[in-house]
């Protein structure tokens, strides 16, 4: 079969596999590993040809395979209370015993975060590279108390990014190839425009996407968007969703009777269950934050812009700027409802998000329901719960359906 | 004897009626009082335009109202100060002043904007690349920030000679905590864990300048007796905070005496000095958080923290660590694992007690501060 014909499903198989295939033996060859969080400024390693895992990828796939029981228990032995992030659990456990349900990733060589979207990142690392003895790149973003990025925090970025240079190139023994970071920025420009271009078929009425694909398609965005092939990738996507649109289809599997707003991560065991339920009752999931998180714009070269980017992350958006992005999901994607995960992994996520609940409601009128959940701790979540709740949600959302 | 006790009367006092200390202080002097949150805020800027900086690190209440703004597994220091600010406690500040050093405390600091209008917040976040230049200025332009704030309440400007000054009252009252803690340890029945608690708890509520010479009067005061006897076992607490006052007497109850602390209610706010210097007084501020050590919300790569406790144990005798884990803190959560292999590595007991500013009864902990106790015995 030539390339032009493989599906997005296929090639982001196809894809997926590679990147991990290049790291494993990449590992073998002596190459350079980095483990990575999901919204860091990859561009960097990419430029350097160092292979770049993503733990909370990983640690997420391990949780919808339904393997996250014994590293999380590992964890548990090792110390590491329930109460911590369980993405964070299920990698901490995976150092040691580098055996799980999915990809067995190489240990990394070096590491490297941006705490936009959290400080525990922060911790979590910290225990990595003292543990496995390896040097740690850290871009810290710190959190925007004002809406928009302030140029005392992009001149601290700029700053890292510069130490950021010099310790790579002391760990790959290479000077940093300007040239080749150009392009590496260039292509991320390109497949952060090519994802949200994808992700604007959520808009549709009915929408040509099912929104339960997003948690698929962002693997990509989160493992190489800084290469061509996920440009390749997205745009498509964005094809078939066009295909789609234009002869009145969708991959949405039943009638879309109601669209819905999901937010905070994936309850990535359950993801299934979850999927089922919504179908029961023709909830499309057709706004979420996702397509907006790694929808990371700036010009190529434009080093100001690509600080304000990976600061403007949602994570480590004030309150005010949260609450409009919401309100801005719920219009755009024309939603009727919207549902709140409260995930027990993530603090920060969770104690904004009464207000956010609140405030997004006062401005918007569509009716809420929120759940206890979990990204990846298969434990705090109650499938009687979320399908009681949603069912209230249904019944709201018939309502104010009648009385518009 | 006497003057001892007068001066821990005068420590209760204040302690136990931070209201007060807020009124008559704006009374005597017509400036105003600033609330500082956990952890490491720049209160020479605040005491240099002549007001008064106090703590605010939440307190033992029943949380009722906070379950609004928070779900319950909010870090209970969090969940005490919100609970305070709903009922309105603090609203004879003029401002409180709110870091983002974790999540929970980002969070906090703008829920308060929405659930507190009433008490101005001034939000704050600190580099965490604090060794680089680039964070010491980044830090320099946040502590501007606050320092205009400060001049808007106040309606003065803050000279760098004011701040000069008020760094150097500040540094002196570290120096002279430093110090009763070392001579602390020759009176471990005197100063009681109850006591050597309330001897730097009360700092945060008094002019530092104030504390100081009370500190330095006891000091002299207790150099006076001779050396107390102890039969018990030596012990380092470590962690954000060791609170309620009930827990402290558990720990004398079964014959411990606390030697060093590594708390960040405590000997982490003193340990480190802003440094000396002809730069401007903001960037010798920012300086002082590049060379924190040891410490769960400043970033550490190399994890210092472990190393610096064990050194701590040998220099000062100690037979054991307490670790105080506060309840749902994910710094200190993060750190404990790493912690309790080294100490295992290094032959030091370890006791990982959980804390909650909620705690309406020891006896939990008692249990197991007693097994703890007694395996030092056993050594």
């Amino acid at each position: 079969m030539s390339e032009e014909k493989l599906t997005s499903k296929q090639y982001l198989a196809e894809l997926t596999a590679k990147h991990y295939q290049d790291a494993i033996e990449g590992k073998k060859r002596g190459e350079l590993v980095a483990w990575s969080s999901s919204i860091a400024p990859q561009e960097f390693c990419e430029t350097m040809g160092i292979h770049v895992l993503y733990p909370e990828n990983h640690a997420a796939a391990i949780g919808a395979k339904g393997g996250a029981l014994p590293m999380i228990d590992h964890a548990e032995s090792k110390g590491y209370t329930v109460d911590l992030c369980s993405y964070a659990r299920i990698n901490l456990a995976y150092k040691d015993m580098q055996e799980c349900c999915f990809e067995n990733i190489p240990l990394p060589d070096l590491l490297i975060i941006c705490n936009n979207i959290c400080n525990t990142l922060v911790k979590w690392y910290e225990n990595l590279a003292k543990e496995l003895n390896i040097p740690l790149i850290c871009i810290d973003v710190p959190y925007n108390v004002d809406y928009e990025v302030t140029q005392e925090r992009v001149d601290y970025i700029k700053g890292q990014f510069k130490e950021a240079i010099r310790q790579l190139e002391e760990i790959c023994g290479k000077p940093f190839d300007y040239d080749r970071f150009q392009t590496v920025m260039e292509n991320s420009s390109k497949a952060a425009k090519a994802w949200n271009r994808a992700m604007k078929y959520a808009e549709y009425v009915p929408s040509p996407l099912n929104g339960f694909n997003i948690f698929n398609y962002m693997s990509q965005m989160v493992c190489s968007r800084g290469r061509a092939d996920s440009v390749k990738l997205y745009d498509l996507i964005a094809d078939e969703l066009e295909e789609l649109a234009k002869s009145g289809q969708s991959q949405f599997p039943v009638e879309e009777k109601f669209r819905i707003m999901w937010e905070g991560i994936a309850c990535w065991p359950y993801l299934s269950h979850n999927f089922k339920t919504f179908k029961q009752y023709g909830i499309n999931m057709v706004g979420s934050t996702y397509p907006e998180a790694w929808t990371l714009l700036y010009e190529a070269g434009d080093i100001d812009g690509m600080a304000k980017a990976y600061a403007s992350i949602m994570n480590n958006c004030n309150l005010e700027r949260q609450i409009d992005l919401r309100v801005r999901i719920l219009k755009e994607c024309k939603c009727d409802g919207a549902v709140y995960h409260l995930n027990r992994s993530c603090k920060l996520m969770d104690f904004m998000q009464y207000q956010l609940q609140q405030e997004v409601y006062k401005r918007t009128g569509i009716p809420y329901i929120s759940f206890d959940g979990d990204q990846t701790d298969p434990r705090n979540f109650a499938k009687a719960q979320f399908e009681t709740r949603i069912q209230a949600l249904v019944e709201m959302m018939e309502e104010r359906k009648n009385q518009l | 004897m006497d003057s001892i006790k007068r001066i821990l009367a005068e420590m209760t006092e204040v302690v136990s009626n931070p209201g007060q200390v807020v009124k008559s202080y704006k009374e005597k002097t017509g400036k105003g009082v600033i609330g500082c949150l956990p952890y490491y805020l720049p209160e020479e800027i605040v005491h240099a335009a002549g007001m008064l900086p106090i703590g605010v690190w939440g307190g033992q209440t029943q949380v009722s109202l906070a379950h609004t703004v928070f779900p319950a597994f909010c870090c209970s220091i969090m969940q005490s100060v919100m609970e305070f600010a709903l009922k309105g406690v603090y609203k004879d500040l003029d401002a409180v002043i709110i870091p983002a050093p974790c999540d929970t405390m980002k969070s906090i600091g703008q829920d308060w904007l929405y659930v507190v209008p009433n008490v101005k917040a001034i939000l704050t976040v600190y580099p965490q690349m604090r060794k680089i230049e680039a964070g010491v200025q980044y830090l320099k332009s946040e502590f501007l920030k606050i320092k205009k704030e400060i001049e808007a309440i106040s309606g003065e400007p803050i000279s760098d000679k004011s701040l000069t000054a008020s760094i150097e009252v500040y540094n002196e009252h570290r120096q002279v905590l430093r110090e009763f803690c070392t001579v602390a340890r020759m009176y471990p029945l005197t100063i009681t864990p109850t006591v050597r608690h309330l001897v730097i708890k009360s700092g945060f509520f008094m002019e530092k300048g104030q504390h100081t010479s009370l500190v330095n009067e006891l000091i002299n005061a207790l150099r006076k007796c001779p050396a107390e006897e102890f039969k018990g076992k030596k012990v380092i607490l470590t962690g954000i905070m060791a609170e309620p006052d009930g827990l402290l007497k558990v720990f004398s109850d079964n014959g411990l005496t606390v030697v060093a602390d590594d708390l960040a209610h405590e000997s982490r706010l003193f340990r480190t000095d802003v440094p000396d210097g002809n730069e401007d007084p903001l960037v010798r501020l920012a300086r002082q958080w590049s060379l924190i050590e040891g410490c769960s919300l400043a970033y550490d790569p190399e994890k210092k923290r472990g190393d610096m406790l064990i050194d701590m144990a040998k220099e000062t005798g100690a037979e054991g660590i307490i670790l105080c884990m506060m309840k749902f803190c994910d710094p200190e959560e993060f750190d404990y694992p790493v912690l309790s292999v080294q100490f295992e590595e290094a032959g030091i007991p370890l006791l990982h007690l959980e804390i909650d500013q909620q705690m309406q009864s020891v006896e939990q902990v008692r249990t197991r501060i007693q097994g703890f106790a007694e395996m030092l015995n056993t050594i």
